[in-house]
């Protein structure tokens, strides 16, 4: 699927940002269709991050344009953003320690626009925790899960409110091989419901078995856009990101 | 649910119907304590309401409570009572707007010292008012109200406290302040409207504050800006709200009730040493009661075998 057949959820142009003299995010752009799963990649300080927080209204840009399902967004406060279908996870995982499971994602629907009846949030809530394998633990305290139920119940969260897109910040890192091949077939499960998806990722492996499309930041800028299989075999790709070893996860 | 609901209201009505009797003792000793009971509890419960879920320090009680104790001392004898009342509670809840909308961007330590700066900042500015405009610094308060007027209409605050803080912690901004409280930055991605939330809580917080001043001012016969902006009352609250346990909406009475008894017996017997054991007294709190008396109510009435906070530093 290409973004010029699709509908397009996201498009980004001339997006930049600096921090005093330096330019994290340096004349990005590009778009990402209807159910696509697009990769954002790059080596420690290339911009992926503070691309995501541009997108998702952490960080104001200084210049560009970020469009979501066609509305302009660049600029807008988070909270505004996330009312308009956008839901992301951290690379840090974030998720609310003094709150049970179920508050947890309560937390992720209770305030989009309109507001669901008390009855069908409940049932959306158990749909998710079932989802992501969680079930049982809706009131067990989010601090005491262990690593992986702490990211699937991130992403259950950011799930709640059915959103358009969804940015996932290194959702896959740190986890076992086992654990791994549930995430990404959980992943995968969400592009099958039509989730459209940018993912910032390490992990090649998953890179490979998910992403549609992806594309290379490097410095700020992008140096790479293409089909997942393509971008990676990129010679300036290859030297700029994996320091000219073939690496896999 | 709705049964304990009811059950709990109609043991609160007959809580409420037995402590307005107070006055009826004839003690004037009696009231006078249970007037500093009551002011204490409402406070604290005010502050717990924005500073508990939201876990924003403020140290701005005083300067609420002087704006509504000083409105009393310049209308308190040209406008009827309940006039005076409303007027006191619109300017505090116009200052916290304006000091909300302002500061609520600031976090942890500033925000503290902001919220302490502004007491000084007001005080100032009533003291510069004052001198140079209404050339009177320091008015008579000469209204008919009575010590039992006093508690009835603390009382009648403290319902109208308790009652407000149990439909927002159930109410959608309840949550959303607890979603704050845990982490702002998920909060906002959540959707959350993190500054809406902030401010109006902490304007409701302090319109309550500035309430109690206005309440509070008849009893002193002579106002001037050092008694109205007291500090002392910013700290007391502090105390008495993170001793009973700010997470909680029935915490902060319970650190309340028993520090104000405390000081009343402590400055009776020690008048000079008072300070001194208080801040002894202080040190033991934190470290036995990391989470005020509420926490221990809680670690009570959890699960058994399920984990919970036993770790109590020792």
């Amino acid at each position: 699927m290409s973004q010029d057949t699709a509908t397009r959820v996201l498009e980004v142009e001339g997006l930049r940002r600096a921090f005093g003299g330096l330019v994290a995010v340096n004349d990005l752009g590009f778009a990402v269709g209807q159910g696509e799963i697009m990769g954002l990649l790059g080596p420690n300080g290339s911009g992926k991050t503070t691309a995501l927080n541009l997108i998702s209204g952490v960080l104001h840009p200084d210049a560009g344009a970020i469009r979501l399902m066609g509305r302009n967004i660049a600029g807008l406060a988070s909270y505004r953003i996330a009312r308009l279908g956008l839901a992301r996870t951290f690379q840090l995982v974030r998720v609310l320690d003094g709150m049970d499971c179920r508050e947890n994602i309560k937390a992720g629907l209770a305030f989009q626009k309109p507001h669901l009846p008390a009855a069908e949030a409940e049932d959306r809530i158990d749909a998710l925790l079932d989802r992501v394998g969680l079930a049982g633990h809706d009131r067990r305290p989010a601090a005491d899960l262990t690593y992986i139920d702490r990211k699937r119940l991130e992403l259950a969260r950011a799930l709640a409110a059915k959103p358009q897109l969804l940015l996932l910040d290194e959702w896959l890192a740190g986890l076992n091989p086992s654990e791994l091949t549930i995430g990404i077939e959980l992943i995968r499960s969400l592009k099958a419901d039509g989730i459209t998806i940018v993912l910032v990722e390490h992990v090649m492996s998953a890179v490979r078995a998910l992403c549609d499309r992806c594309i290379v930041m490097s410095s700020g800028r992008k140096i790479a856009e293409g089909a997942t299989a393509d971008v990676l075999s990129d010679a300036a790709v290859v030297k700029a990101y994996l320091g000219g070893v073939a690496a896999d996860a | 649910m709705s049964a304990r609901v009811a059950g709990f209201g109609f043991l609160a009505l007959a809580a409420i119907a037995l402590l307005a009797l107070v006055p009826r003792l004839g003690n004037a000793y009696y009231l006078a304590l249970a007037i500093s009971l009551l002011q204490y509890t409402v406070l604290a419960t005010a502050w717990g309401m924005f500073s508990g879920p939201t876990r924003y320090v403020s140290l701005a009680t005083t300067a609420f409570f002087g704006v509504g104790a000083y409105t009393v001392a310049v209308l308190g004898e040209i406008l009827p009572w309940p006039l005076v009342l409303l007027i006191a509670a619109a300017l505090g809840a116009v200052v916290a707007a304006i000091v909300g909308l302002s500061t609520l961007r600031l976090s942890g330590v500033y925000f503290v010292i902001f919220t302490f700066g502004l007491t000084e900042l007001i005080r100032q500015l009533v003291v510069w008012f004052e001198v140079n405009k209404s050339r009177v610094l320091g008015r008579y308060v000469f209204v008919d109200i009575t010590q039992a007027d006093i508690y009835w209409q603390l009382l009648g605050l403290a319902a109208a406290v308790f009652l407000l803080g149990w439909l927002i912690a159930r109410s959608r901004l309840g949550f959303a302040l607890r979603v704050i409280g845990e982490d702002e930055t998920v909060a906002k991605h959540c959707g959350i409207n993190t500054t809406f939330a902030k401010v109006a809580l902490f304007t409701i917080s302090a319109t309550v504050m500035t309430l109690v001043g206005a309440i509070m001012a008849p009893r002193w016969t002579y106002i001037e800006p050092s008694i109205a902006f007291n500090s002392m009352i910013s700290f007391q609250v502090l105390i008495m709200a993170l001793l009973g346990g700010a997470h909680r909406l029935w915490g902060p009475v319970l650190g309340a009730v028993p520090l104000t008894l405390l000081f009343e017996l402590l400055s009776a017997r020690f008048p000079n040493t008072f300070t001194i054991i208080l801040g002894c007294i202080f040190l033991l709190i934190v470290y036995m009661l990391p989470r005020g008396v509420a926490g221990l109510f809680e670690k009570r009435s959890t699960t058994p075998g399920g984990k919970t906070t036993q770790r109590v530093a020792a």
